[in-house]
């Protein structure tokens, strides 16, 4: 055998190792391999050993081989390393290993026995924000590493920041080099504090935190034996375990046509609609449109190579037959006839721009969105988001490489799009420099009237009516609570349609107002019968909907009231938004997640709502048709049917109580 | 599917590498199940070195003749003739350098914009930051700094008269995942992926085919041995493994239990340098 160290590891031929049982038996799981993709991005700043993580991750996982750990073990020894330097393990290229540092988006795959893994690795530096957005636009979850001995820097800020933009659902804080500060368990309490505030003004539904050494191991793979005070999960559990809420959108059915797939001339009149499923579940028979024409047919059946298909849904690539011969066409989106995109050619989006070239207008653009190109006439700057301060800088006037800005985009022809928070396919776009043809910026779309408010989270900006000033009253809140002989304060209870909501909230009313407090609810469905009796159940309306029990819920509060609210509220922006509404006007505001599976509130379902929604007669019933987006935080939750009514009452008291807002016992 | 559709439609000349490897097999159902029952909007070419081990060119010629679609060979030999390139001498002769030259020619002469190849990132450490769309300048040269970001699913298709891109469709997949496909879909794959008798001769540390192509050393002694191959491609610079996996059951197995790369154990051509594949790349090499 060479000595070199490249030597081959020839593997013994199977039957020396393994019997003809057990060769069955790896067959047999290998079959089963787990269908399960986590796609996660990491992020760390310079030297957090970000790479040393995954060439951690990869090898306690085993999923490094011979030739490949021989030549990281001898370019350590090159490298003068005394110890396995698992980072060589990633980083690739000639001139990073030069440097020292990764340069670029890097993929690595590895798989165990629960789940398989496609980690797209990231630069951390301040200039590699564009980095960070291209590995994270494709993620599920995103790893942030934080230096222990260093804390939170303002990179660490940026990678919240951007996981958030992108709505990336998870987010895992690794607080690595534990090992050099002694495993101490307050520096990992204080970056956790830290990081919570800051987190808490994002978007971010989960968050998790783990104290690591990527160096030594310790809660990468294996639990470390060196911070008995940390009860989490090691980092490779939670990354199998960790509970994927499908990016999916089975709602809105969304089809970009790619492709018309004609067969050979001559043989029949075959023509049918290729591409990818964005969105919804399609079948044979439905009524949709075609936009942005507007023509209106049916499915006449569902094509793949391998035969026709009762239905399709995301990420299925499929080719559809439609009844009528009307004009579709690459570029076209086939859609529900009742349940429509956008079509402009105006909307307001985010840009994450990435080229060395600032944003001009004496530039011509292109964007690609789906499947469509279109030139850009017109943009208008809104403002640039500073990323150092997260506040929005209004007098910017152009974006440059790895700025985040708003913009306004004019383009020469309609597109058909949502919002990105509605669909990721639909609501995305990158633009091109038509004369360099480089990629320039991604951008992102958004709700226009549900989003102004949160795409610069930082700041909680009550709409405001111009001409319209606020009369302020002689009587001071005190004087008035004073008076009253109690404070106002709001709980919000949120959950799924038949949670128990209303009966908690009711249950708690009549237990505050029999104690002689002031106390009313304010009842989703009852609001619905006059107050927002205008309002539909679309995700713009259902956030008008909470705006206004918002700021209804607030003058009950101010008055000296303790406002109920019982409301579906499935956003956690809007919830966000309602939060930050008493928080201005300086009231308490306190969460109650009441919890129970789907399954349960369809058993339950006290208004026959659930039974409607499956017999299709109410679209968009939350939890069916449309998403429930579940409190990260919330003040207390309720599993109802867990105990009784009156424990429940209880424990909300208890919260009150622990505010100031009820005697203790 | 997806991505060979997106290329497809975006690009005026787009031209399917086919090798009669099983990363290429692959290509060719993913391109039969996006196009089909349509013809493929794209011709199917192979560099051939003229080293190619022939159960591999018989193959070769017998699929795409099966899906029916026009196959080109751009040979190295004719690029050898028209003084393109030099054959390199000596023991460790090896034309696999040579092909990029074809591969180029081949490109600039039927004017293709667009080729898709069967690489992947999990092969080997520079593939690993390659884009789906992996553009190339008016010489094929790769600049691992200078490629576009790709966001989503959104590919940028533009570029000028004179450049390329190559655009690979299976990039996420790993050498796994390629067999379970291959098995799965019933695929034909070229007799030397499994075991079988055949003359070897050692060299360093890996097994070599004896042929007219590779000139032995005053050390190297050749004798049979049962081996498979684990990639296709130049005879003089691709190793078998000893192996006695003779069914695609048994080729899965063997891989799952494996503790070598593809690449490191039986490609010569990445051992020569630590950055071997980095550099051959940025000459345009796949």
């Amino acid at each position: 055998m060479a000595i070199s160290g490249w030597a081959p590891h020839h593997h013994a031929p199977t039957g020396e190792t393994a019997s003809a049982d057990e060769a069955a038996d790896i067959f047999a799981r290998l079959s089963e391999r787990p269908a399960e993709l986590l796609r996660f991005a990491t992020a760390g700043s310079v030297d957090d050993g970000k790479s040393t993580l995954i060439g951690r991750l990869l090898y306690d996982s085993k999923q490094v081989l011979s030739d490949q750990l021989e030549h990281v073990e001898q370019t350590s020894k090159r490298m003068g390393s005394d110890f396995l330097d698992l980072s060589l393990l990633t980083d690739g290229l000639r001139a990073e290993r030069e440097q020292g540092i990764t340069i670029d988006v890097a993929y690595r795959y590895f798989a165990t026995a629960e789940r398989r893994f496609i980690i797209a690795d990231t630069p951390g530096h301040e200039q590699y924000t564009r980095n960070m957005v291209t590995g994270a636009s494709t993620a599920d979850l995103a790893i942030v590493l934080i230096d222990a001995r260093k804390g939170m820097l303002p990179q660490s800020r940026r990678h919240a920041f951007i996981s958030s933009l992108l709505r990336i659902p998870h987010l895992v804080v690794c607080v690595n080099k534990m090992d050099l500060v002694d495993f101490d368990e307050d520096v990992f309490r204080g970056i956790v504090e830290e990081f919570e505030g800051y987190a808490a003004k994002l978007d971010v539904p989960d968050v998790t935190f783990i104290p690591i050494s990527a160096l030594l191991g310790d809660n990468v793979v294996e639990r470390s034996g060196s911070m008995g005070w940390y009860q989490g999960a090691p980092l490779l559990y939670h990354l199998e375990h960790v509970h994927i809420a499908s990016d999916r959108n089975l709602i809105d059915v969304r089809f970009p046509v790619q492709w018309v797939i004609r067969p050979r001339s001559g043989s029949g009149d075959y023509r049918a609609y290729a591409g990818q499923v964005a969105g919804g579940v399609l079948r044979p028979g439905d009524e949709v449109v075609v936009l942005p024409s507007g023509r209106r047919t049916k499915i006449a059946g569902i094509d793949t190579f391998d035969g026709p298909v009762e239905e399709a849904f995301p990420p299925m690539s499929v080719a559809l037959r439609l009844q009528d011969d009307i004009d579709v066409s690459r570029g076209s989106t086939i859609a529900r006839a009742h349940n429509q995109p956008t079509v402009s050619s105006s909307f307001e989006c985010l840009l994450c721009w990435m080229s060395e070239q600032p944003l001009s207008t004496q530039r011509r653009y292109l964007v690609k969105h789906t499947t469509r190109t279109a030139s850009v006439s017109g943009v208008e700057m809104r403002y640039r988001i500073d990323l150092k301060q997260l506040h929005r800088d209004e007098t910017a006037t152009t974006l440059e490489l790895n700025d985040l800005g708003r913009v306004l985009m004019e383009l020469s022809s309609p597109l058909v799009f949502d919002s990105y928070r509605r669909n990721k396919v639909t609501g995305s776009l990158i633009v091109i420099d038509q004369d360099t043809n480089e990629t320039v910026a991604a951008g992102t779309i958004l709700d226009t009237e549900t989003e102004t408010r949160n795409a610069s989270p930082a700041e909680a900006r009550p709409a405001q009516s111009p001409n319209v000033r606020w009369q302020r009253s002689e009587l001071t809140r005190s004087a008035r609570w004073e008076s009253l002989g109690h404070a106002g304060a709001t709980i919000w209870f949120t959950g799924l349609p038949g949670a128990g909501k209303s009966t908690i909230a009711s249950a708690v009313e009549e237990r505050l107002v029999t104690a002689g407090r002031a106390a009313f609810l304010l009842d989703g469905d009852n609001l619905r019968h006059g107050l927002n009796g205008d309002l539909d159940f679309d995700e713009r309306a259902r956030s008008e909907n909470v705006r206004r029990t918002a700021h209804v819920a607030c003058l009950f509060a101010e008055a000296g009231t303790i406002a109920l609210v019982s409301l579906v509220s499935p956003y956690l922006t809007d919830r966000k938004a309602a939060e930050m509404l008493h928080a201005v006007h300086d009231l308490d505001f306190i969460e109650v997640f009441v919890d129970a599976p789907l399954e349960v509130c369809e058993e339950r379902d006290p208004k026959g709502l659930y039974a409607r929604a499956r017999a299709g007669e109410l679209l968009d019933l939350t939890g069916v048709g449309a998403p429930y987006e579940a409190p990260t935080k919330p003040d207390l939750v309720l599993r109802a049917g867990r105990s009784t009514i009156e424990a429940d009452v209880e424990r909300v008291l208890d919260v009150l109580a622990a505010r100031g807002l009820w005697p203790s016992h | 599917m997806h991505v060979l559709r997106e290329a497809a439609a975006e690009f005026e000349r787009p031209v399917l590498l086919f090798s009669g490897g099983k990363d290429s097999i692959v290509l060719l159902r993913l391109a039969e199940k996006a196009f089909r029952p349509g013809p493929f909007p794209f011709p199917v070419m192979h560099v051939d070195t003229g080293h190619n081990f022939p159960e591999v060119v018989e193959f070769r010629d017998r699929r795409v003749a099966e899906i029916g679609e026009r196959l080109i060979v751009a040979s190295v030999e004719d690029s050898i003739d028209d003084g393109r390139v030099v054959d390199e001498t000596g023991p460790r002769a090896s034309r696999n350098g040579l092909q990029t030259v074809t591969l180029l020619d081949a490109i600039a002469a039927h004017r293709f914009d667009a080729a898709f190849g069967g690489a992947r990132r999990d092969e080997e450490r520079a593939r690993a930051k390659e884009r789906i769309l992996s553009f190339r300048d008016e010489f094929g040269q790769w600049e691992p700094k200078g490629q576009r970001p790709e966001l989503w699913s959104l590919y940028n298709g533009r570029i000028r008269r004179g450049e390329h891109v190559r655009v690979f469709p299976i990039s996420n997949w790993t050498e796994l995942d390629v067999w379970q496909y291959i098995a799965e879909e019933g695929l034909e794959v070229p007799s030397i992926y499994f075991a079988h008798e055949r003359e070897v001769f050692a060299r360093d540390g890996m097994l070599y085919a004896t042929s007219p192509h590779l000139q032995l050393g005053p050390d190297e002694q050749p004798f049979v041995a049962s081996v498979r191959y684990r990639t296709v491609g130049d005879m003089t610079c691709t190793g078998a493994v000893e192996s006695t996996a003779a069914t695609l059951r048994d080729v899965v197995l063997e891989i799952a239990a494996t503790e070598v790369t593809e690449r490191g154990q039986t490609r010569a051509d990445d051992r020569v340098s630590e950055a071997a594949m980095e550099d051959r790349k940025r000459k345009g090499y796949f």
